[in-house]
Parts: C-alpha cells; structure tokens; sequence
C-alpha cells in the first residue's frame, strides 16, 4: 500500500493540511495527529528523520515553520519519501514561489489538487513537476 | 494575496486562525457549521459557487479535527455537476470525508462509470483518482472492465492512464477477481514497453500488487523489469522532468527494485547478467555527494539495490560488498543513513554466511543503542536482539540490562521482553539465567511482565542444581529496602518452595524467611497475599521438627486472613490452617512441585505472534532465531493433530487415571487436569500462569492417598481463573509415518534436478527447502529446515547417505527447530567422479507423538556437475573424429522415447545444461550438443551429444555420446536415456514451448520397423 497519510503541520502542532489514504475516523485522526505531532515536534535536527509509531513510520521534514509528515507502511523506502517530500514542496515553491504556510493554508483546494496528482491510493503516480501542475494552471486560466 | 476566488472561505480561514484559543476556535467552526446547515436545508437558492465554497469550508472544519456529520450528499451531488470547478470539488471533498462503505457512495456509481467512459480527459481523470482512493467491492465489480480498457487503450493519453493503473491496483485489492482474467498477465507485461514514465510509475506500483499475489503468473514481467531498471540506470531515453537532482526517478527505480523482489529467482543468465550489472553500478557508484536532496535520492536507490542483492543472494562478491557498505553506513555521523543501515543489516541476519561478518560490528552497534535518537536505538534493539545467540548472549543482553536503567519508559516493555527471550534462548548456564532475570524484576519491575517470572520457576523446579542457587538468590534481593511486587512473588514463591535447602546457611532459618517475607505482606498488594500464603504454609511444613513459636505466628496469620472478603484468600487461609494442623499428611500434600510438563515459552511465542502481523510480506521476511538454543528452549508436545492452542480435548485419550508407582511426570500432571477437568473454561484465552504454577501444587501424593481429597485441595486452589495448557500432556504411543507429504516427492525432486532452488519436501508441519550453487565438481547445498507450527519439532535427525562418488559433508543438524523458525544446513558436495547415482537424505523429526521419517533423493544428480558450452563446427568436428568408437564414443538406438518435437528436446537438453547447437548439424532432425563436465577424477572434460531423429518415428531415435572417459561416455548416455524415455512431468514446467499431448509410452517398440537401426543410418 505504501504510503498512508500525508499531513503538514506547523510547529505549533495546528494541521494546515491532512490526507489520508485509508480510512480512520475522526477521533481515530486526531489522536493519531496529536501522538505523532508530539512525538516528531520534539525532536532536533541531528536526530534522523524516522519515526517508529505503531504500525506506522513517519518519515518527517522541516520547512521553516512547517513541518511535513508522511506516514508509510514497511513497504516503502524511506529515503525516497524522503525525498517525495521535497518534491512536493518544490512543486508547491514552483507554484507559489517560496511557497509558505499561509500560501497551503489559504490555497488549500490547491494543495489538495497538487496532491491528488502526485498521490493516488497511497502510491506515487507522478513526478514530474510541469504535469502536476498542468491541470491547476488550467483551471487558472479558464 | 489573492484568496482563491472564495471570499467566504477566506474570511473563515483567518478567523478561525485569529482564535485565541481552542474553545474560541470551537465557538467559530460551531458558527460555521450551524450556518452551513442552514444553507445546505435551503438548497434550492444555493447556487454552484456557493456549493462549491460550503463544501470547501466543511473539509477545512474536518482537517481541523471536528466532526462533520451531514453535508455529505451535497458533496457527493457536486460529483454530477456540468462544470469542471465544481465536479472536481465534489470528487475531492468526497473522498476526504467519505469512506468506501458509505451509502451515498453508491449513489453516485453511475455518474462515476459515465464519467470514466466518457470523451473528457479531465473528467475521467478525477472519476479515476476517486475511485483509486475510496472505491469498494461495489465499484470494483461494476468498473473494473471500463479501468482496464481506459488503462491499455492506445487512444488514450497517459496523464489518463496512469490514473487508470492505480485506480485497477485499488479495485484489484478490494476484489481480486477483476484482475485476474484471460490475458492480463501479457496486457501487464506490455505496460512495462510503455515510455512515458508516469505511466510506468503507476504500472510498476500496479504490478507489485500483482506480484506480491501470484508471482509465478507475471514471471514474464521480470526481464522487462530489470530493462526497465537499466534504462533509468543509465539514462536512457529519460526526460528532463522525471530526473531529480540529475537522478533519473529515483522513485521508479526504488519501485523497480522492490517489484523484483517478488520474484523468488531469476532463472534466464542475461536476464540476470544484465541486472547484476547495474545493482554493481549502484552498489559501486553511489558517492557522498554534498547536496542533501541528491544524496538521500542516490541512497535511496542504493538502499533498494542493497535489498535486491541481499533477497537474490546470489552473487558472494556482491553480498560482502553489501555487508562492507552496511558496515560503514552504520558508523556514519549522518543519522538517517545510520538509521537504515542498522535497519538493514537486522534483515541480512536473514541471509547464511553472513552473521559472522555482522557480528563483528557489534561494539558499534552496541553504541548505538545509546544513541540518542530512540529511532536509532529501537533499530539498534532489535539488531541486537536478531544477532544474539550462544556466542554473544552474555555481552548482549547485560549491555541490554545495563541500558535498561536509563531507557526511556516507552522502550522498557520491549527491552526487559526481549532481555528475557534471550536469556532463555542462549543462557550458557541456567544460573546466569536466573540471574539476568531476577536483576530485570529488580531493575524493570513495572515491564516485566507475569509470563517471565512464572518461566523462571518452571526452570528453577524441573531443575535441582539450580534450586539452592536461585533461593538464595531470592533471598538476597529480599534484603533490598524497597523491592518490585513482582520480585516478592518471585521470592516468596523460590523461598517455599526451596528455602529449606538453605537452612544451614545464616539468616536462612525457617524463622528468619517467614519474618523476612512476611515484612514485606503489608507493602503488596491483595493479589499477591495467596503466595505469601502459600509460602508459609511450605515453610511450616519444612520446619522439622515443628516449631511451635513459628506455628503460632503462622496460624495466627491464617486465622486472621479467614475471614478475609478476598475470597482466594479467604479461602487458602481457610485450607492451609486446617491441613497444618494434621500434621504428618501435610507433608503429602504440600510437598514439594512436581516438575512442570515441558512447553513452549509463552514469551517466544508472545514475542512470534507480534512479528507475524507486521512482517513484511516481501521476500524477505524476519528470521525467528535460527540458532538452536541451548536446552532452555523446551518443547510442547502438543498432539499431532493439531489441536489449537492447549485445550483440553486431548485428556480424552488418556487410558485410566489411575496413578501408579512408576508414573511419569506426564501421567501426573493428567490426573490432576482430570481432578480439575471440570473448573476448567477452555475458552479463557490468556494463560493465567499463576494457577498454572499452583496447579499441580497437591499432587505429589505417595500411592494410595485418597484422591478424593487431593481433588478437593485441588479445586479449591483452582479457583484463580485458569487455563493450564494441558494439552501438553499426550501420553499415546507413538505413531510412525501418519503424516502425509503435502505434493509429490518424486516430482519435487525431478523439478529440482533442474533447478537450483525450491521445496525437496513438504508436509503439514515442515518444509524442506534447497538451494544449491554448482561450481565446477564442487557444489554447495543449503537446506532449510523450516518449522510450520507454533510449536517445536524435536528429535530431527538428518542423515546423508552419499553413493561412492560424491563427498558429501553436512553441517550440524540441530536437534529442535524451534516454532516458525528456520534453519539452513550446508551441505558442501565434492563430485568424485562420474555417476548416476543418488544421494539419499535420510531425514527424520518428531511432533507431538508422531515420528516422521521421510527418505529424500538429493537432487545432487550428474548434470549439476555439468557447464553447458557452446561449441563452434571448427572445433566440434576435429573432437568428434578423434573420439573415434567404443569406450570412448558410445552408440545406441533409443527406442519408447516420450515423443516430442525437436524444439522440445533441444530445450530439454539445455535445461540440463547440454549446450544444443542449432545448425551444426545439417540434418535439421538431428541435434547436437555439447557440455563440460566437472569431477574430481576426470576434471573439466569435453562431452559431445548428436542424436538423430525419425521424423516418421518419434519414439525412437539414435544417440551418440563422445567423451575422454568411458565411465563418463557411459554414464552420461544412460543419463540421457533415462531423460528422454521418461520425462517426468514436473520437469516440463520451465520449457517455454507448449509440450506435445502427452501419449502413452508404446511397451513394445514400433513394430512396423523391422530395424529402425537401419533405417536411421539410412537417414544420415
């Protein structure tokens, strides 16, 4: 399956953006939110970017202020998550320019779109920037 | 700033932002909410924007964590809206906020389908994306076809496609069937040709799923695979888009790889020529690069690479290259490649050879575990714990011990589980044991949990040069201030049962046991007081002669706790009061605990059972411990058939229950589950050791004693909720060969003769696998002895009985497999000289009461020693005439040969390594071949091979084998013969041609021919 939930958080611990790529309810989200918030928020930078949580692992990065949080089964490379995350914000930087919080938080529905191409079913369906972003430049346009 | 077009939304947003706390946060999405609802109860004056925005603010509520329970048909009716903005909306929100069981969901399969099937690219692209997320059982069968269609049309664009493979992967999960239909596998194969690399990203994904299922189907995907691999590898035909830091798609190559790990082996030479090939380019050429994206991209593909090459296992150089890599990574300050090169090297323990070489880490590793990230400890954990045997046990796990003082709580369950699993899995000696885990209740208490306690009473009781040791052990830690619960239990239980073999020891006298035990009665709690009560009773009937001043105190303690509310309580005091005041039948009763039935450790099988749920179900899958444990590892003779997990059921076989002078511990242990048979409640699943432990407390009677009583004592201890294993006790005969092997022996054997891995043998309870490397007349064979139970298999004897021409050497067998583990046998093969015989594997193992014994041919047959060659007209012909006739050259005319085209038998020919050379011989009904074979006594030597068919005749044909010595020229012919007259049907499977219909054998050769050995050199 892959990868199972993508969330951004800030450091504050407030979601700026959650996907889910099985269902859990929402009591079930928000307690799974707050452990791993805690448990990532707290660490520093000279400790690695794994996280084990029950079944899952986290594998996190930090942008300035916002921390990106992908939870994935055993089936996934980490490093490649990794590194999936980076591209996701380079995709978003290609769309917003130096994308920023307030840009996912007020722009959600494009975040969401990005997403949705990059994503699907918890298995990464696209890589390329320029046809990520195609159908959002489309609709900008229309 | 521009705010998306959605005013409200936006004004909603920052509101909610600019809440100063949770409840004024509450108070603002209650607004919200309160005013949706009332715009949705209207809808009729709702315009599509304004829809649009609603369902856009309710997923913003939602993400924030509240509950949003209605507005999800307004969501789902936005699927079947005209425009594009508002239909993709309702896709998206929808499957955020929906699950796949929800009722609405199926509302909208219509609207969904005539979407996917529709002319609009953009439509069918969100349709596809919904569906690949929350699709269910419905969606599966109603579109499955339409996604197939969508996904292998050549009209359609890719940005649809791949979308389609993904939303297939999703409906092949939740419905199986859909996929797995009349030519998909070649449909599957096809995707891999497809260029643009969005597509094969999803296809690769889609395959994985596939594979992961059913490998044997999709085996002609694996060469397009590894094409697939070396095109990204060396970037080939790779736009600019889809490389990332100048690494083509890292993420398809990662996908790539793991695919490939599905498949077991990869049978055809170039195939695996062209793949080592590049894992050598990634293994070799991944440097330490200063920029941070590219080099955790480029170890992202070199960790994948190092995953391959540990589950093909094949190629000694490049697994210690492997293991080297590991080695460094795990030393290095970056900490997430020293989080993943601990991590991997935990799942190269699975791998022969290599433990020795791990081992040698392990003072870095050790270091690790004081790392300060816990990700890396946890890594570094169950490293430890996976490397652990007798060798190392003792470093080990008092490095764990030691850390166990500072681990953080969330890491001490696992720490003090995994500390005592070792210790009784490789104790060197039985007192270090007691040892490591009596300092783990003093140190852990909290974590320890009852099962690990109970076991190290079993091991003190069933052992008596441990007893005197472990009481004053016990007795020592009782001199701490302030010790564990559970170490009072411990203590208390050791000290009853075995304190009087101290008493000569000081502070050890009756008296000072009781008072110092009894200090510690008001610090524990109610559920501890039945052994305390227990222990007096023992120390009371230990004190000979009585002492009166001790027996008053005692009673004076049973008197007080008879009228406890406790009712256990109540109740032991009740007894014990009565029984220590008869005196001499005390003795009888409260003697000393039989041994206790040997079984398995409910703590390896706790730990096994959490293991299997998350394992990986890749190739590569977690080794349980494959060493086999010193004699603390202790077997559980559950009956044969199979009985879930210790029930009762098995008492019913028992004979009599009369006890007898000679009984045996078995025997003693049935007739008090008889006594009790009643009380117990079969269906109480954890086992409660604690009235396990008590349990057989009365037994030990002499002959005689009335039984009646004993089951009276027995009852009332019974009433601590129990549920004693006694399936452990079978006391039947034994039965010999009940078992029947699951598939055919021969036919195993025949597929192995042609290739190098697979099962020799298989029956309910073991699998017997193989895997042999050839080399030259040497060869190594790994057996894998894998254990299918719960449970141990014992007395497993494995004999080789080689004929005279090969050498063989078996390694150790151990005696006890333990539950679900593995464990390899080498068995090195040193080819003396030509032969056909076989070697036989004289194979033996007990479970429960079943003695299995099963004979197996070992797949050591002449053409392993064989190395195909090709061989140019030049140089076969001069060899040809210079073997000229008989010993050398041998000529035969074959007849009841299994008819079959030439095609066929060339291909049989080279699946047993006889090189067929097409064209050298001008009659295009003869075949010619040739091979080198290996031995000691011959060394490589030349074999050549011309048969010559009748196309009239296929059952006969005439064979001509020419090699430098006659044993050689012999043998081989025969083995040929035997080939040909009966193939076995097993050994067609690898042939890509389709097998002619399988015709009887004729018992006579054809008879119109008067002679075919003229007929045939009528043909030359």
């Amino acid at each position: 399956m892959g990868i199972r939930f993508i969330l951004m958080v800030n450091k504050q611990g407030q979601t700026r953006l959650a996907q889910y790529y099985e269902y859990l309810t929402i009591e079930e989200r928000r307690a799974l939110e707050g452990e791993i918030v805690r448990k990532c928020l707290a660490r520093n930078e000279q400790q690695c970017s794994f996280v084990e949580h029950r079944n899952y692992k986290i594998v996190y990065r930090r942008y300035a202020s916002l921390f990106f949080l992908v939870g994935v089964d055993n089936e996934e490379n980490e490093l490649a998550i990794l590194e999936f995350i980076h591209l996701l914000v380079e995709t978003m930087d290609r769309h917003f320019g130096n994308v920023c919080e307030l840009d996912i938080m007020f722009h959600l529905e494009k975040a969401h779109f990005m997403l949705e191409e990059m994503v699907m079913n918890g298995c990464i369906v696209e890589t390329s920037k320029s046809n990520i972003l195609a159908p959002i430049q489309l609709m900008d346009k229309a | 700033m521009a705010l998306s077009g959605m005013r409200g939304l936006s004004v909603f947003i920052s509101d909610v932002r600019n809440c100063q706390n949770k409840d004024q946060e509450r108070l603002r999405v209650d607004k919200e909410l309160g005013n949706i609802r009332t715009r949705f109860k209207n809808e009729k004056g709702l315009s599509p924007y304004e829809k649009k925005k609603y369902v856009w603010k309710m997923l913003y509520i939602y993400m924030l964590g509240y509950d949003v329970d209605f507005g999800h048909m307004e969501a789902v009716s936005l699927i079947s809206a005209p425009k594009y903005p508002e239909k993709q909306v309702g896709y998206i929100v929808t499957s955020c906020l929906l699950n796949e069981n929800h009722d609405f969901l199926r509302l909208a399969i219509n609207t969904v389908r005539n979407d996917i099937i529709g002319r609009n690219e953009t439509f069918q692209c969100l349709a596809l994306t919904m569906v690949g997320n929350i699709g269910g059982r419905d969606f599966a069968e109603s579109l499955a076809p339409d996604v197939q269609k969508l996904l292998i049309s050549s009209s359609c664009r890719p940005l649809v496609r791949k979308k389609a493979a993904l939303c297939l992967l999703r409906l092949f999960r939740k419905n199986p069937d859909v996929v797995n239909v009349d030519g998909w596998v070649d449909r599957m194969a096809q995707l891999l040709d497809e260029r643009d690399l969005g597509v094969l990203t999803s296809s690769m994904s889609l395959l994985v799923a596939l594979v992961s299922n059913n490998h044997e189907a999709y085996w002609s995907c694996l060469p397009k695979c590894v094409k697939t691999l070396e095109r990204l590898a060396r970037n080939q035909d790779i736009p600019q888009e889809y490389t990332y830091y100048g690494i083509p798609s890292p993420w398809l190559q990662v996908k790539t790889m793991r695919a490939l790990q599905y498949f077991p082996t990869i049978e055809d030479p170039n195939t695996r020529r062209s793949l080592f090939e590049v894992l050598q380019r990634i293994l070799m050429g991944t440097d330490v690069v200063k920029n941070v994206n590219k080099n955790n991209a480029s170890h992202a593909v070199l960790f994948e690479a190092l995953a391959l090459v540990m589950h093909l296992d094949a190629e000694k150089e490049m697994m210690s290259q492997c293991v080297a890599l590991l080695g460094k990574f795990i030393a290095v300050r970056e900490p997430n490649i020293r989080y993943l090169g601990l991590e991997n090297m935990t799942r190269m323990l699975l791998v022969t050879d290599v433990q020795d070489i791990i081992k040698r880490h392990q003072a870095q590793i050790i270091t690790s575990l004081k790392d300060p990230d816990i990700s890396i400890r946890r890594r570094a954990l169950d490293l430890l714990y996976g490397m652990c045997d007798i060798t190392n046990a003792k470093d080990i796990v008092e490095e764990l011990l030691q850390y166990l003082s500072t681990a953080e709580f969330a890491m001490r369950e696992e720490l003090s589980l995994k500390a005592a699993i070792l210790a009784e899995k490789f104790a060197p000696d039985l007192s270090w044991y007691v040892d490591v885990i009596l300092q783990l209740i003093d140190k852990a208490g909290d974590f320890v949990s009852d099962d690990i306690w109970f076991r190290v009473v079993q091991f003190v009781t069933n052992n008596e040069d441990l007893q005197p040791y472990a009481a004053a052990k016990a007795r020592e830690y009782l001199d701490k201030p302030a010790i564990h619960e559970t170490m009072v239990k411990v203590s208390a239980y050791l000290l009853g049962e075995f304190g009087h073999l101290l008493a000569r020891r000081p502070g050890c006298s009756p008296k000072e046991l009781f008072s110092i035990i009894h200090e510690k009665l008001p610090t524990v709690p109610s559920s501890t007081i039945p052994i305390l009560l227990s222990t007096y009773a023992k120390i009371l009937m230990h004190t000979q002669p009585p002492d009166p001043e001790l027996q008053n105190q005692i009673w004076g303690i049973f008197n007080k706790y008879e009228s406890c509310i406790d009712a256990e309580i109540q109740q032991r005091a009740v007894e014990y009061h009565a029984l220590s005041r008869k005196g001499a039948s005390l003795m009888d009763i409260l003697a000393e605990m039989p041994k206790f039935p040997e079984r398995q450790s409910a703590l390896i099988k706790k730990a096994e059972d959490t293991e299997v749920d998350t394992a990986e179900q890749s190739a590569i899958k977690l080794r349980t411990q494959q060493q086999t444990s010193s004699a603390l590892v202790v077997t559980d003779q559950r009956p044969a058939n199979g009985t879930p997990s210790g029930i009762q059921l098995s008492l019913v076989k028992v004979p009599s229950m009369s006890i007898n002078e000679d009984h045996n511990m078995a025997e003693q242990g049935l007739s008090h589950e008889n006594g009790i048979l009643s009380k117990v409640d079969p269906q109480t699943p954890s086992a409660d050791l604690l009235g396990d432990l008590l349990g057989p407390l009365a037994i030990e009677g002499p002959p005689g004693t009335d039984v009646q009583s004993q089951q009276n004592i027995v009852s009332g201890l019974e009433n601590v909720p129990n549920t004693v294993e006694a399936a452990a006790i079978v006391p039947v005969e034994e039965q010999t060969n009940s078992i029947q092997p699951i598939g055919s022996i021969a036919e195993r054997f025949h597929a192995l003769c042609l290739k190098d891995s697979g099962v020799l043998y298989e029956d309910p309870y073991i699998q017997i696998g193989i895997k042999a490397e050839w080399r030259g007349h040497q060869g190594r064979v790994v057996l894998f002895l894998g254990n299918k139970n719960t449970s141990p298999l014992v007395s497993v004897h494995a004999i080789i009985l080689p004929p005279s021409h090969l050498k063989i050497e078996l390694s150790l067998v151990p005696d006890t497999i333990p539950p679900r583990a593995q464990v390899q046998c080498p068995l090195e093969v040193v080819n003396l000289r030509p032969s056909r015989d076989v070697a036989v594997l004289d194979f033996s193992y007990k479970f429960g009461n079943n003695m299995v014994n099963a004979k197996l041919r070992l797949p050591a047959v002449l053409n392993k020693f064989l190395h195909p060659i090709s061989v140019s007209a030049d140089e076969f012909f001069p060899q040809w005439r210079s073997l000229s006739g008989p010993p050398l050259k041998l000529q035969e005319v074959v007849r009841g040969v299994r008819p079959m085209p030439l095609l066929d038998m060339a291909n049989l020919f080279n699946s047993f390594r006889l090189m067929v050379s097409p064209g050298l011989d001008p009659n295009p009904n003869n075949l010619v071949a040739s091979t080198t074979y290996y031995s000691e006594s011959t060394m490589a030597m030349l074999c050549l091979v011309r048969i010559e068919t009748d196309p009239a005749d296929r059952t006969q044909l005439r064979m001509t084998v020419a090699s430098g010595d006659p044993t050689l020229t012999f043998e081989l012919k025969e083995f040929i013969k035997e080939q040909l007259v009966s193939i076995p049907t097993a050994s067609r499977a690898p042939m890509p041609a389709t097998p002619a219909p399988p015709i009887p054998q004729p018992t006579s050769p054809a008879a119109a021919l008067t002679d075919p050995g003229a007929m045939l050199a009528g043909l030359l």
